[in-house]
């Protein structure tokens, strides 16, 4: 029990300092530009199907929801403009997150577990490239560039979803849906939201490379490595959005409202 | 202004190492927990030399070739390479003495994302300023020095283990490197293979001087190619010599490797 806690302890240390390590490299020269660019179409141009599909279905069943709820007060017209604000303050970052959490987290402990039993990190090493710089830093800033994007596709395909959820129920036009939709929403809601995904990303690459480097004892520890990448990403991203929550409601007092 | 290490000297490493050696252990000693794999392992390889340690599986040999390219810290000891201490330098430092050696891994360890050929342009496109076309013909050339002249667009995973041994020499060798490491370069080939990867390092190390660290277990192809042969046993070096004087040894472990004929 108390090994248990002291390795959890050190992990804990451990890992803030990759963390530290992977934030400081990440602002300061030399670059990996190729690699880097490399990796936002791997990380996140290729998990847009993933959500853009997720989200346009989140979308309809939100719609649905605030359908059943919004008519009980006659507030049929409000729709278009709750369901814009549901998406957009929390539903579409968090939603993004927990989903990139488990295809990005899987991935890049998977494939960085596997090169560090296969001895292909020690082979970057031994070439003389640092592989820190080259597997990791790429990776970190890749998905701080993707999240805040693959978010916004996510709210615009929820909002998708809910208008033909609305258009089915309604008819209501395409046109008259997004008046609407976009008729509450403020800078202040979209900017830190969205933004905050930033963390989020930052949060699942470091956890899922940390896992990935510091993978031992073969093929049973790729699989470990790349399911506890999914585990404990989620729950950093759950966690951290209290406070990150907290701290926006803080600093923008309108998100609140 | 450098500043002292505990024990050591102000001087830069380089005033303490003869000029001559190209790799030199000077009392390298090393535990995974409490497994003490490495005891006071000490040696030094001339230049344009090829040094061949021999030893029975699991006694330290690719972990003494991981200390000479700083993959693998001492806990005790030292690791010069052409008078750098390589165990005394971190970031680009490190990475200039790197560039000097190629090492080719027990088990290839290729990236196994891209194609076999741009393996072998990787180092080539990291550390030149070749174009495009001069990395590719490069690249080939060096596949074909191992027998790989068709294989460039294959995929590592689509390769037999003896041609993935084979790609890995040819990275090895793409920035033409003074010094070779290479860990049982000719396990898993079939011995006309086995000879002609005998062939390729007899002939880096006589025309073109490079310095060669050989792991095998092919007495034969240690005997052909080695100017100095170690044998490692327990963590440490039992026996050490020319091929003859390995051959002549008191110890039984020795004598009894250096009459296998097996090529592996
Ligand atoms: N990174 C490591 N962590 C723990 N043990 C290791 C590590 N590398 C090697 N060892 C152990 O060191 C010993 C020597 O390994 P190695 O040098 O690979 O042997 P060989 O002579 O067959 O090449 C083995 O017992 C191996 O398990
Ligand atoms: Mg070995």
């Amino acid at each position: 029990m108390l090994d248990r806690a002291g390795a959890l302890l050190s992990t804990t240390g451990d890992l803030s300092v990759f963390a530290m390590r992977a934030a400081r490299e990440a602002v300061l020269p030399p670059y990996e530009f190729k690699e880097t660019v490399r990796q936002v179409y791997e990380l996140g141009a290729r998990s847009a199907p993933l959500i853009a599909v997720s989200g346009f279905a989140v979308g309809v069943v939100l719609s649905m929801h605030t359908r059943a709820s919004l008519e009980r007060f006659g507030a049929e017209a409000m729709i278009p403009a709750g369901l814009a604000m549901a998406l957009v303050r929390e539903t579409g970052p968090l939603t993004a997150g927990l989903l990139l959490s488990g295809r990005i987290g899987a991935g890049i402990g998977a494939e960085l577990g596997a090169m560090r039993v296969t001895e292909q990190i020690d082979a970057l090493e031994a070439g003389a490239v640092d592989s820190f710089r080259y597997l990791v830093v790429t990776r970190v800033v890749a998905c701080i560039i993707a999240l805040p994007i693959l978010t916004t596709l996510m709210n615009f395909a929820g909002m998708l979803g809910g208008f033909l959820a609305e258009a089915a129920a309604t008819g209501m036009s395409l046109q008259l849906y997004f008046t609407r939709a976009f008729s509450l929403i403020a800078v202040s809601d979209y900017l830190p939201s969205t933004l905050k995904t930033m963390v989020f990303g930052f949060i699942i690459a470091t956890i899922s490379s940390y896992l990935g480097f510091t993978t031992s004892s073969g093929t049973e520890g790729v699989g470990r490595a790349s399911t506890q990448a999914v585990v404990m990403s989620s729950v950093g991203i759950i966690v951290a959005n209290v406070v990150l929550v907290r701290l926006i409601f803080f600093l923008f007092p309108g998100a609140a409202g | 202004m450098s500043s002292p290490r505990p024990g050591g000297a102000v001087l830069p490493a380089r005033e303490h190492v003869p000029a001559r050696a190209a790799v030199r252990l000077d009392g390298v000693t090393k535990s995974f927990g409490s497994l003490r794999v490495l005891d006071a392992v000490s040696f030094a390889v001339l230049p344009g030399c090829a040094f061949i340690i021999l030893g029975r599986s699991g006694t330290g040999k690719s972990v003494t070739l991981k200390h000479i390219i700083g993959l693998v810290q001492p806990d005790e000891g030292r690791v010069f390479v052409e008078g750098d201490e390589i165990t005394a330098l971190r970031g680009v430092e490190l990475s200039r003495v790197r560039r000097k050696i190629g090492f080719l891994f027990q088990n290839a360890a290729l990236f196994d994302s891209i194609s076999v050929g741009e393996n072998v342009a990787f180092p080539l496109r990291r550390h030149t300023r070749l174009s495009d076309a001069e990395i590719r013909d490069r690249a080939v050339a060096k596949l074909e020095a191992v027998g790989l002249g068709q294989e460039y667009d294959k995929m590592p995973a689509d390769l037999s283990g003896g041609m993935r041994k084979r790609a890995g020499l040819a990275r090895a060798l793409a920035l033409d490197p003074p010094i070779l490491l290479v860990d049982e370069p000719s396990a898993g080939l079939d011995p006309v293979t086995a000879g002609e990867i005998d062939d390729l390092l007899f002939g880096l190390k006589g025309n073109g001087g490079t310095t060669l660290v050989i792991v095998t277990h092919n007495i034969p192809s240690a005997k052909r190619l080695g100017d100095e042969l170690v044998m490692l046993h327990q963590g440490r070096i039992v026996a050490s010599g020319s091929p003859e004087e390995l051959q002549n040894s008191d110890h039984e472990l020795v004598r009894a490797f250096m009459s296998s004929q097996h090529a592996g």
